[in-house]
């Protein structure tokens, strides 16, 4: 089977500096990629680089068999990648539902040149996604309040709800749980993965904290200085002593475990 | 349910300005006929002013549109209204096109200040032209109205007639607009261009077609007024006749598109009654307006209705 994703020898310089190199990474679809590494080890500028926000220097990346190499971030989500933000992106001044409703209804639009002007916002298709993906999301209480009103998780959730409600096949997170508190992450995490796994998506998320990522990635990719020094399952790069030296907060939590 | 009442609260309200016409005096008329005219433009603002962009520039479109109904009756004697409306649009439209392609790249100060600058190009333009009459401009062939010549006040009519016909047409259009998934997204634009395009949509391709939306309805209020007034001269152009329309703006509000309608009429009513009453001080009288639109009613007097709304919603 064609993996979803297929990257091959990507390498991002800026200059002189070698952001990323030598990366090969396939993911088959369905699989849940944890992304782990200290700042500045090439995270972002990966995921950056498959969402079209960053044009990689050489090689090349395929989704679903096709060639999306440099191609804009727009019309890579129009394919079927989206992504999340470390600090929620979201519309302050709408309310919760308006958001979602956007989402969905400009996922929704028809094509072509006047395609966002003939799709009405609050097409029936569009306010029931927004619904649903409220309710899969469980901020139904909040489902009128202003985003600006919000609280912290519940700004991630709805980042990540309206990259769901586009409809994606491949989410990319970068740090889902950046600036939530200890007691919340795990609720958070639950709550996200269960529903893009009833979704079927998959998934690649950047995470700092390694329980988190132990307890819901199949797989762990470890990046350090621009490129993957670990592949494999949870276990595998998290006991890797390459990782463990490497990464801060690896041996820590093997430390913990053991 | 609300949008069907809007909708018949329009239409009786034109089926009611429509009926009045002979019934009022002409000067009256005409006044009107400015106004609606005008308040396309305004209403051009509007579509630009809810994703946070002004343009000090829109006097660019309104001259065009005017001066294409005058050149083309001077040069080749065609005058029917209706045909050299829409030529004003879609004259305004090519060159609102063109320069999207620049204007959609910049937000804020610079957009505003951008197309004041062009807007001022096409003045200095104009004002050079010896054969088109410089700075006096030049008189716009009596209109015909499907091969009918009326004159006099039957003339006044009908254009005020045609102008409401094209206002009409225009709001439910821009109506139409603010619900699709374009028109919705000004206040996300506003807000968090990344997250809009990250949702798969050109922000630059959205203000673009903005623009180009503004400069047709621009380019319609200048042809109709051209009409209306029956002479052309570079001031269509100047920055002030952009102000105007700014000003009207900030008046009428963003939040209705029947509000550009009754800020545009409240504006010429009030600026003619000001030179009437105070000649010397009708720009100051102006000025107070605006201070205590600004201080009181910050977001115009579309505001009106939706705060009555609140309070009866409040009430039990």
């Amino acid at each position: 089977m064609t993996p979803i994703l297929d990257v091959r020898d990507l390498e991002k310089t800026f200059g002189s500096l070698v952001a990323a190199r030598d990366i090969n990474v396939s993911v088959p679809a369905h699989q849940t990629v944890g992304v782990i590494g200290a700042n500045g080890a090439g995270k972002t500028t990966f995921i950056n680089m498959i969402t079209g926000h960053l044009r990689p220097t050489k090689g090349s990346i395929r989704f679903e068999g096709r060639d999306i190499t440099g191609k804009p971030s727009r019309e890579i989500v129009r394919l079927g990648i989206s992504r999340s933000f470390q600090v929620a992106q979201i519309f302050p001044t709408l309310t919760v539902f308006e958001n979602m409703c956007i989402a969905a209804a400009i996922a929704r639009r028809k094509s072509g040149l006047l395609g966002n002007i003939l799709t009405p916002v609050t097409s029936p298709a569009a306010t029931s996604e927004a619904e649903a993906a409220i309710d899969l999301f469980q901020i139904a209480r909040y489902r009128d309040v202003t985003a600006n009103a919000l609280p912290q998780g519940v700004r991630k959730l709805l980042d990540i709800g309206m990259a769901v409600a586009g409809s994606p096949r491949l989410l990319l997170l970068d740090e889902p749980t950046s600036g939530i508190s200890i007691e919340e992450k795990f609720d958070l995490m639950n709550v996200v993965m269960s529903a893009l796994k009833s979704r079927k998506i998959t998934v690649l998320f950047v995470e700092h904290d390694m329980e988190i990522v132990a307890k819901f990635a199949d797989r762990v990719l470890a990046f350090y200085d621009g490129t993957v020094i670990a592949d494999g399952t949870a276990h595998e790069t998290l006991d890797n002593p390459r990782v463990q030296e490497l990464i801060s907060g690896v041996r820590l939590k093997a430390a913990s475990h053991a | 349910m609300q949008s069907r009442a809007s909708l018949l609260g329009g239409l009786a309200l034109l089926v009611a300005a429509a009926l009045a016409a002979p019934f009022l005096p002409d000067w009256m008329v005409s006044l009107a006929t400015i106004a609606f005219a005008n308040a396309l433009v305004v209403l051009g603002l509007v579509v630009l002013w809810r994703v946070g962009l002004v343009s000090f520039g829109q006097a660019l479109y309104y001259c065009i549109g005017a001066y294409a109904v005058a050149l083309t009756g001077r040069w080749t004697g065609f005058t029917d209204a209706l045909a050299l409306v829409l030529l004003g649009g879609v004259g305004a439209g090519i060159v609102a096109a063109s320069i999207g392609f620049l204007l959609a790249r910049y937000r804020e100060i610079f957009f505003a200040m951008l197309s004041l600058a062009l807007s001022m190009i096409l003045y200095g333009v104009l004002v050079k032209t010896e054969s088109l009459g410089s700075t006096d401009g030049f008189s716009v062939a009596t209109p015909t109205f499907f091969g009918y010549a009326p004159h006099g006040a039957q003339l006044s009519h009908w254009l005020y007639w045609l102008t409401l016909g094209v206002d009409a047409i225009a709001a439910l259009l821009v109506g139409l607009y603010f619900r699709s998934v374009a028109g919705a997204l000004a206040a996300p634009i506003r807000d968090n261009e990344i997250r809009v395009e990250f949702l798969g949509i050109s922000v630059s391709g959205i203000i673009h077609t903005k623009v180009i939306i503004a400069g047709v309805l621009g380019g319609l209020g200048g042809a109709l007024a051209a009409m209306s007034i029956g002479h052309v001269d570079p001031n269509m152009a100047y920055w002030t006749t952009s102000g105007g329309f700014v000003f009207v703006t900030v008046l009428a509000g963003s939040g209705y598109v029947a509000a550009a309608f009754v800020g545009s009429l409240a504006f010429e009513a009030l600026r003619s009654f000001a030179v009437d009453v105070m000649p010397q001080l009708w720009q100051m009288t102006l000025g107070s307006v605006l201070l205590l639109t600004i201080l009181f009613l910050p977001e115009g007097l579309g505001s009106l209705v939706s705060r009555l709304r609140q309070r009866r919603a409040v009430k039990p």
